[in-house]
């Protein structure tokens, strides 16, 4: 990873196209109002989030508790449950799954777990053949490309652009792009790979610990085509998206999709509980560095996450610098708090990645202090070493010289001196503010001095 | 009453007037306001960068310089929420933890604690109002649109009083300019979006000034207006509440 550019290179990349990052922040923004709208018409919104976040403070407590249960209620069901501590567990398990079945070809409707296991692409190495049925996903697959935003996968693509995806892929004519025509190539594309393929991997919203039964829910029904019709289901899920009860689900399932689109709900909100005759039902029970952040007290709140992804859609930077910008599976605000769990030193540079708004904060139907943990995890990254080593340097001699009143007066005289007189010492190419923005004009006096003149003690 | 002004470093160095109409107005209202000679900052660059462990130094310095206020007040929204979320100061915590209880943005103080329910300043022009994310979101000097809650708006209610004021209604009302602290420089091309954006809104909206509870944001944007040569100017709150 050492190659990769980090969030301001890749930000600067994207901000070569004003005419699209105006295009892609409008989009987005357009969804936030969306989802101002319908939380709006919720008089009680601000209690449900309330309930919400108390309900996952009990799960994240009793989550050892909850597991147990949720494990002995689905074998119950007839489900085979499975435990991975890792990415690389829950793909070997993939696998060994599949190789019993004699597959070679799997269908998966939306899971961003299996985009943070990496799973397509170690599934590939296997040769087994991965179709994502979302219909954003299935697009940035066709281009080779990882999600930009975890409810909008392909929200970064125009449609001139999926129609050119269509027509080397799917064979539509060159040049078309209206929509109709594209869902519809689309739509029969999916249906016939529906049919085919004997197993299939779904994602998971909610597992009830109560009565083992998982939530999923889409909007184009890909999950259920691809479960109901196939002789295996996988379903994947992070530990923390048990809930305890199922009338829990009138508060989830209320704030989910409200967040994420503005819809009231989610066309489909299906529940699996038990394999049908013949079919086989496993869940595979994935922590991937969970644990490690349900035992870091500032950081636990982030695993409350019910991959809404309002934070992104709210977020000034996001909407402005692309989900890619990110360079983890999952972008934005939310992402830039989960990913230094994963990795410190590849994602350093994430927690920076905001102005700390709030915003973020304000918009998390579970209640998630994003912006106050990216602060902290600013901290958490200099301590251990990883923050940016010419940053250090000025630090320490803002330090030294704030920490001293005169060394500060003798600085500001210094400087509004340097810009009255010699303003090409900071007008230059060497000073990142200079190059959009002028420098502010330099006063006669500071209000220091102004204040000692004309409030003599 | 007494109170303790706190300047911001910038303010002090780059926009005197500010810290000025501050002092005057506080002092039209009956209030006794002193200065302390040796403030510097309150850390906030350091500590939002990451290294609030070096922030040490400004924090003591801070707390030698107010602790002995029951009201410190300061013309940023943004500052004043680091004292109050973030000021620590190892050998002092009492001292540290009154200086946490006291400080107050000037709109703030003005609404919450003068009680101010008129002003003798006058503005006629067309003036956009920036929500600084800090003062808004962090103080809630405003309600954010993000909630479902109702409406008001500490800057806004004192605007009003100015006479001949035409407030200017934006798009976005509440979307961060980019600022950000270090943000400023080390995501140079996000932050210039952020805030062309901005006053791209304003101007729309045929805004003559823009004007903030903080002076980080209206700096950030007057650098991008000063640049493209635009006739419209950025004022702090203070100046125009002052204002004649």
């Amino acid at each position: 990873m050492s190659t990769q550019k980090n969030h301001a290179e890749l930000s600067e990349i994207f901000n070569k196209d004003e005419d699209r990052v105006n295009w892609h922040d409008e989009t987005l923004w357009w969804v936030r109002q969306k989802r101002d709208k319908a939380s709006h018409a919720i008089p009680d919104w601000e209690l449900l989030r309330e309930m919400a976040s108390q309900i996952k403070n009990n799960v994240l407590s009793e989550l050892d508790t909850y597991l147990i249960q949720f494990e002995a209620k689905a074998t119950e069901n007839g489900i085979k449950v499975h435990w991975a501590a890792d990415a690389a567990e829950h793909n070997q398990i993939v696998k060994d799954i599949l190789d019993k079945n004699g597959v070679k070809q799997m269908v998966k409707s939306k899971s961003m777990l299996t985009e943070e296991c990496h799973l397509n692409h170690y599934l590939e190495e296997h040769g087994i053949d991965v179709i994502d049925s979302d219909l954003g996903e299935r697009i940035v697959q066709l281009a080779k490309e990882p999600p930009s935003h975890i409810v909008l996968p392909c929200i970064h693509k125009k449609k001139e652009e999926i129609g050119d995806l269509f027509h080397i892929h799917l064979g539509t004519e060159a040049g078309m792009s209206d929509p109709q025509v594209l869902t519809e190539t689309a739509r029969l594309h999916l249906r016939e790979v529906f049919l085919t393929r004997k197993a299939a991997l779904t994602g998971v919203n909610f597992a009830v610990a109560e009565t083992g039964e998982f939530v999923v829910c889409t909007n184009e029904g890909n999950a259920d085509m691809g479960a109901h019709l196939a002789d295996v289901h996988i379903a994947s899920m992070g530990i923390e998206k048990l809930i305890p009860e199922r009338k829990h689900l009138g508060v989830f399932l209320r704030l989910l999709t409200r967040s994420a689109t503005g819809q009231p709900i989610t066309t489909y909100s299906s529940h699996f509980k038990r394999p049908r005759k013949g079919q086989e039902m496993h869940i595979i029970l994935v922590d991937n560095g969970r644990s490690t952040q349900l035992g870091r007290p500032d950081f636990r709140n982030s695993l409350k996450c019910i991959r809404c992804g309002a934070c992104m859609n709210t977020c000034p930077v996001y909407r402005r610098s692309g989900g890619h910008s990110y360079h983890t599976a999952i972008a934005g605000p939310i992402g830039s708090i989960l990913a230094p769990n994963l990795d410190m030193k590849d994602y350093a540079d994430l927690p920076f990645a905001s102005t700390l708004c709030g915003s973020c904060t304000n918009v998390c139907p579970v209640k998630i202090d994003i912006h106050d943990q990216l602060y902290k995890w600013r901290q958490v990254i200099v301590k251990e070493g990883y923050g940016d080593k010419k940053k250090a340097a000025g630090m320490h001699a803002m330090d030294w010289t704030l920490a001293s009143p005169s060394l500060f007066n003798l600085a500001g005289k210094a400087g509004r001196w340097t810009l009255k007189h010699a303003p090409f010492a900071v007008n230059n190419s060497m000073n990142p503010w200079y190059k959009h923005r002028d420098m502010p004009k330099p006063p006669a006096q500071s209000f220091t001095e102004w204040f000692k003149t004309n409030r003599p003690q | 009453m007494t109170v303790g002004l706190f300047v911001p470093c910038y303010i002090n160095q780059f926009y005197p007037n500010a810290a000025i109409a501050t002092l005057q107005l506080l002092e039209k209202l009956g209030v006794k306001v002193e200065y302390p000679l040796n403030q510097t900052c309150c850390g906030q660059p350091m500590a939002n960068s990451g290294y609030e462990h070096l922030a040490e130094g400004c924090s003591k310095l801070f707390t030698e310089n107010f602790a002995g206020y029951d009201y410190i007040v300061s013309p940023s929204g943004s500052c004043g929420l680091h004292i109050k979320e973030h000021l620590h100061a190892g050998d002092s915590p009492e001292a540290a933890k009154k200086v946490r209880k006291s400080i107050y943005e000037l709109t703030e103080f003005l609404t919450d604690i003068l009680n101010v329910e008129a002003l003798d300043a006058t503005f006629p022009h067309r003036v956009g109002l920036h929500q600084s994310c800090h003062g808004q979101r962090g103080l809630k000097l405003s309600q954010m649109s993000e909630l479902t809650a109702p409406p008001f708006s500490k800057p806004e209610k004192l605007l009003k009083m100015v006479k001949g004021i035409e407030l200017v209604e934006l798009t976005r009302k509440d979307e961060c300019c980019g600022f950000g602290g270090t943000f400023c420089v080390t995501e140079e091309a996000i932050s210039v979006k952020m805030g062309k954006d901005r006053i791209a809104d304003h101007i729309s909206h045929q805004a003559e000034y823009i004007t903030s509870p903080d002076m980080s944001c209206l700096m950030h944007m007057e650098g991008l207006l000063n640049r493209q040569k635009s006739s419209v100017k950025v004022l702090h709150i203070a100046e125009i509440l002052n204002g004649k």
